[in-house]
């Protein structure tokens, strides 16, 4: 026989377990309805706030119980990382000035200022490639090109020496042989118009569309931009679909839309099709590698889906 | 390692330097107003309100007492480290670059720029103990290079001043008669201005950064070039650990380029290298545009970095960084 009020179980973590009034017992007996006004405060009839101390990795839990604002009695774990900070063991001198009084604009500084905060981000040294691996590259389509390359009969075609089935264009051991075909698609465009700006005279000021080594991006909103990061995908095999091609194309970077073109009389592919990318860099990439590519027995052309291509 | 980030300023940072206990930090920038903090929290202490324009350097004694600092607005002031309060102007006739106390703080060496009709040049005040008994005359006034002087250091046991500016070419002075004594290769030597200068713990040795995106190393004594650390971006800011053999070069690209090309936030790093390889360590990421001023800490156990983008970033190194093998 409880003689007490019942609450039901809280919301947040676990469940009170009631089975056990004896506690509250004695205290319940003084404790009478007709006395008891909406917010008295009940907290003696919560279990103690636990601290469960800092373990080894630093973890520390406080269980609380409190009443939330139906009236239910709920239980709280509060779970934290105590991280230590660095400390310089500091010398006599160190720990008086430790105990100086502020001065300057840091007088006023009141606790919640936010001057100074450590990061969230976790910051590593970061150690540099391998030699052999370009920093820009990405690791994923190198891993599945070469899976890719495993799978069929593939012809690596270098464009810059000729030489096939030995490395891609961009691992040319003869690069300096034959200059880049495109390696900014902007930047002859960018830089004619950008020679009036930097003609003018040094730290003349040019918009950032019209300054040398700019990227034509700026300005436009999200769905032209795709349209301006179209690819056109020719030479494709009759029974080529729009999946395959995204398959083909992901690695590269995110790819907003697939399309390959049907006849609609005899449900294959027309043998072309056309590929959005988000970011145009990940397009171009997407060029340089898979034009030429050999998939399906066919070797594909992938080329800018408008000549324009700016 | 969880660097802290200190955003005590509206502009970018020029400068950082710790104090020879390693205890505060003291940071300049172009805000007009040096601040201190301490070096284990990043705990703002205070600052130094006083110059009327950006402040490009500043110098602390070995006790912790006097600060020096360098501005645009034609002054270099002394200040009581513990109070903020001024303790003496020095006037020039155009803005005061670089500041460096010499060993014992009885003298400093401050650079000022051309400005009008007036050349860069070399001065090297006397700092009196008592700040009542300062005076404004210089012991030596050094002319010579062309263009900007970024940066002038004393040399060991203050017989000689090292200088680096724009015209890429690092001479040393004898400090007493100001006769240039050496300069460096021009071969060999940096190709563009030189943006910082940064000496070794023992002064045998010293790092110099410049917009040639290479960074190299020289003996103080004969001028001889050492070693050479290339990076890809301009080098705005180098710093030499005084524990392990590692420099450090921080750079970017010009501000006005930042925004045209890929930005990622927080992409600036602070590139490590092993000073007797050569070779790159590893870079540490995080600012939001160029770093402008390393530091490492006389300990050699942190180091901060401050950047275009106003942050002072303190970063405090894992135990794993000491263990780095190539």
């Amino acid at each position: 026989m409880y003689g007490v009020v019942h609450f039901t179980t809280g919301s947040l973590n676990m469940p009170i377990d009631k089975s056990d009034p004896n506690p509250n017992q004695s205290k319940a007996s003084k404790f009478r309805w007709g006395e008891l006004e909406e917010d008295d405060n009940l907290d003696f009839l919560l279990p103690p706030k636990e601290v469960i101390g800092t373990d080894e990795n630093g973890i520390k839990k406080v269980i609380e119980y409190k009443f939330n604002d139906e009236g239910n009695k709920v239980k709280i774990t509060t779970t934290t990382r105590v991280r230590k900070l660095a400390k310089a063991r500091l010398n006599r001198r160190a720990v008086e000035r430790r105990n100086w009084e502020k001065f300057g604009d840091a007088v006023h500084e009141y606790v919640g200022s936010r001057l100074t905060m450590v990061s969230t981000e976790e910051i590593i040294l970061e150690r540099p490639r391998a030699p052999g691996m370009k920093a820009e590259e990405i690791k994923v389509p190198g891993d599945s090109l070469a899976q890719l390359s495993k799978g069929g009969a593939v012809l690596m075609v270098c464009r810059t020496c000729g030489k096939k089935g030995d490395h891609w264009t961009s691992k040319c051991p003869y690069k300096d042989l034959a200059a880049p075909v495109e390696t900014f698609v902007d930047k002859p465009v960018a830089s004619e118009a950008s020679v009036a700006a930097s003609g003018s005279g040094k730290g003349a000021y040019g918009p950032p569309s019209m300054r040398a080594g700019a990227e034509r991006t700026a300005g436009s909103d999200m769905r032209r931009r795709n349209d301006e990061n179209s690819v056109r995908v020719t030479n494709l095999s009759e029974d080529t679909r729009e999946p395959d091609l995204l398959e083909l194309f992901r690695p590269f970077g995110a790819v907003t839309r697939v399309y390959v073109a049907m006849d609609q009389k005899t449900g294959t592919s027309r043998g072309f099709g056309f590929v959005n990318f988000v970011n145009r860099e990940d397009a171009q990439r997407a060029i340089n590698k898979l034009n030429g590519y050999g998939y399906d027995n066919l070797i594909l052309r992938v080329k800018w889906a408008t000549p324009r291509a700016n | 390692m969880r660097p802290i980030l200190m955003k005590g300023h509206e502009r970018p940072l020029t400068f950082l330097k710790y104090n020879r206990d390693g205890d505060l930090l003291f940071s300049c920038a172009k805000d007009h107003t040096p601040t201190v903090w301490f070096a284990d929290n990043g705990e703002r202490l205070g600052t130094y309100r006083g110059h009327n324009g950006a402040v490009w350097s500043c110098d602390v004694s070995r006790d912790s007492m006097r600060l020096i600092t360098g501005s645009a607005d034609q002054t270099v002031k002394l200040w009581n480290v513990q109070t903020g309060a001024q303790l003496y102007t020095f006037n020039f006739g155009s803005p005061a670059r670089s500041v460096d106390f010499s060993v014992g703080d009885k003298l400093a060496v401050i650079t000022t720029d051309p400005f009008m009709e007036l050349t860069s040049a070399i001065h090297v005040k006397r700092i009196a103990r008592d700040p009542t008994e300062q005076t404004e005359e210089s012991e030596l006034v050094i002319k010579g290079p062309q263009g900007r002087i970024n940066r002038a250091v004393w040399g060991p046991l203050n017989r000689t001043i090292v200088s680096a500016g724009e015209d890429a070419v690092i001479r040393i002075w004898d400090s007493e008669t100001g006769k240039l004594l050496r300069e460096a290769d021009k071969e060999s030597g940096h190709k563009k201005t030189i943006t910082s200068l940064t000496k070794s713990a023992d002064g045998s040795h010293f790092l110099t950064g410049s917009l040639d995106k290479s960074a190299k190393l020289w003996d103080t004594r004969s001028l001889t070039l050492i070693k050479t650390y290339v990076t890809e971006r301009p080098v705005n800011a180098v710093a030499m650990s005084p524990l392990l053999d590692h420099v450090v070069l921080g750079g970017g690209q010009d501000a006005s380029a930042v925004t045209t090309t890929d930005h990622r936030a927080g992409k600036f790093e602070a590139k490590f290298f092993d000073k007797i390889l050569q070779e790159e360590i590893g870079g540490v990421k995080g600012h939001f545009g160029p770093i402008n001023a390393l530091a490492f800490n006389p300990d050699g156990k942190s180091f901060s970095s401050g950047g275009e983008d106003g942050y002072v970033r303190l970063h405090h190194f894992d135990p794993d960084y000491f263990n780095i093998k190539i």
